[in-house]
């Protein structure tokens, strides 16, 4: 049995918001599969915790007519999979939501919970950083919308406060259309395994150069980071090998490795090379350059 | 603590059932525990060893790592509702006959994500439905004679 003080449920997003304001001690429990094995392993007491699975607005995906695409917190990794809207226009965070645990964690674990937790090993963090996200928190006190950038404060910790809900994650069309990118998870095991390294990549090609190169990296740093250096040195360069390997070596220069009992700060180094480049050639590659 | 109890209403393997459970069980537990339905075992507690895999609305998640009460109004079939009519079903066979089966431990779970599979009614690559199995661990048989079951009545 989980050691937890109080379950609340809430029915709809405005009870919800009145839950989390009127009990300070409250916090959201979205699919669990984080915050269920923290409280066995960790063995933490005395939660309050609100579930809000029964509310159906917050597992919607759409689309608006401006190109903006918007994710309700409580879509599942499966769902990121196997969306229409995420397959067309923004398939690499598809592909990140696919390789995330197991296949029946896939269906019960979100894509808000892995954002709000605010782990930098979330395979999805790093595409939602990519596309330059807008975070939608919401709270019975107004709403506010706020850039991914300014999102993470530190490591498992972020701007949500305790009376807010991310509810929704929203892609600009101006931030993927004509983007193609790649994400690369490296870990130890196929399945069922945490990323020594997570490594999204979209870039947008003029002719046979680089118009914009976005590299975002997991687990290179306390929290998801972009690589700002490798970006800059990238922009209208050429689309060769020595190029990207050049963009590779930047990206390096942007992380903060430390050292872990997964993996050493070292080995992390030469990873954050090797992936940026490997996931850029394919970028590029799906971009339609030689 | 108080409001420990919560009443939820579902759908167990076919029938319509009304239960009290304490909203800090696992689904697993009110399986195995209240309702005594011990089929679905408990492995790792952590949502990475698949044993207790059940369907819920016909897609198999882990049930350890998933509070009952959110089962309510939902459909849940356990390794107990996948025999047809007291025999057993064309993939519980497949599992026998091509000796998928060795100290038995994570069969119920890989039988009910096998069987979620074949209800998707399409055919796949073997390459696929590895991975759409990778979210269990066997540490018997080295899955070979897993993977044939599954892709004799998949693919058949």
């Amino acid at each position: 049995m989980y050691d937890f003080n109080k379950y609340f449920e809430a029915e709809t997003l405005d009870e919800a918001k009145k839950i989390l304001k009127e009990n300070p001690n409250a916090q959201i429990v979205a699919g669990g599969s984080d915050i269920l094995v923290e409280i066995r392993e960790k063995h933490i007491e005395g939660l309050e915790l609100m579930g809000i699975h029964k509310i159906k607005e917050l597992k919607e995906i759409s689309i608006d007519s401006e190109g903006t695409i918007s994710i309700g917190c409580m879509a599942t990794f499966h769902m990121l999979e196997n969306n229409e809207i995420i397959t067309k226009h923004i398939p690499m965070l598809g592909r990140a939501g696919g390789v995330v645990g197991g296949p029946q964690l896939r269906k019960v674990a979100t894509i808000g919970g892995n954002i709000a937790n605010g782990a930098v090993s979330a395979d999805t963090a790093t595409s939602v950083w990519a596309y330059n996200s807008q975070l939608v928190l919401e709270s019975a006190d107004g709403n506010r919308t706020i850039d991914v950038k300014d999102f993470y404060l530190g490591p498992g910790w972020t701007d949500v406060k305790q009376n807010e809900i991310l509810t929704k994650i929203l892609i600009k069309k101006e931030d993927y259309e004509g983007f193609s990118g790649e994400y690369i998870k490296f870990s130890q095991r196929k399945a069922l395994d945490i990323a020594n390294l997570g490594c999204a990549v979209i870039c947008k090609l003029d002719g046979n150069k680089f118009s914009d190169v976005r590299i975002a990296l997991g687990v290179a740093g306390p929290v998801p980071i972009r690589c700002k250096t490798a970006e800059d040195y990238a922009k209208g360069l050429e689309v060769t090998e020595e190029n990207i390997n050049e963009i590779g070596k930047k990206a390096v220069l942007d992380g903060k490795p430390r050292d872990s009992w997964r993996a050493s700060k070292a080995y992390r180094q030469q990873l954050i090379e090797i992936c940026s480049q490997r996931a850029l050639t394919k970028a590029a590659q799906l971009a339609g350059g030689k | 603590m108080s409001d420990v109890l919560k009443k939820i209403t579902f759908t167990l393997n076919g029938k319509e059932r009304t239960v009290e459970v304490d909203v800090r069980k696992s689904l697993l537990d009110v399986l195995r525990d209240d309702l005594e339905l011990t089929g679905s075992k408990k492995g790792c507690e952590v949502g990475e060893c698949g044993a207790c895999a059940v369907m819920i609305n016909g897609e198999s998640i882990d049930s350890c790592i998933y509070l009952a009460v959110w089962v309510d109004g939902k459909e849940v079939r356990t390794i107990e509702g996948i025999e047809k009519d007291g025999k057993l079903s064309e993939m519980q066979q497949a599992f026998v006959d091509e000796g998928a089966i060795q100290c038995g431990f994570c069969t119920a779970g890989l039988v009910v994500s096998a069987t979620a599979l074949e209800e998707r009614g399409e055919k796949m690559s073997k390459d696929e439905m590895k991975k759409e199995l990778s979210g269990h661990l066997c540490r018997c048989t080295g899955y070979h004679n897993i993977a044939s079951a599954v892709d004799k009545v998949i693919n058949k």
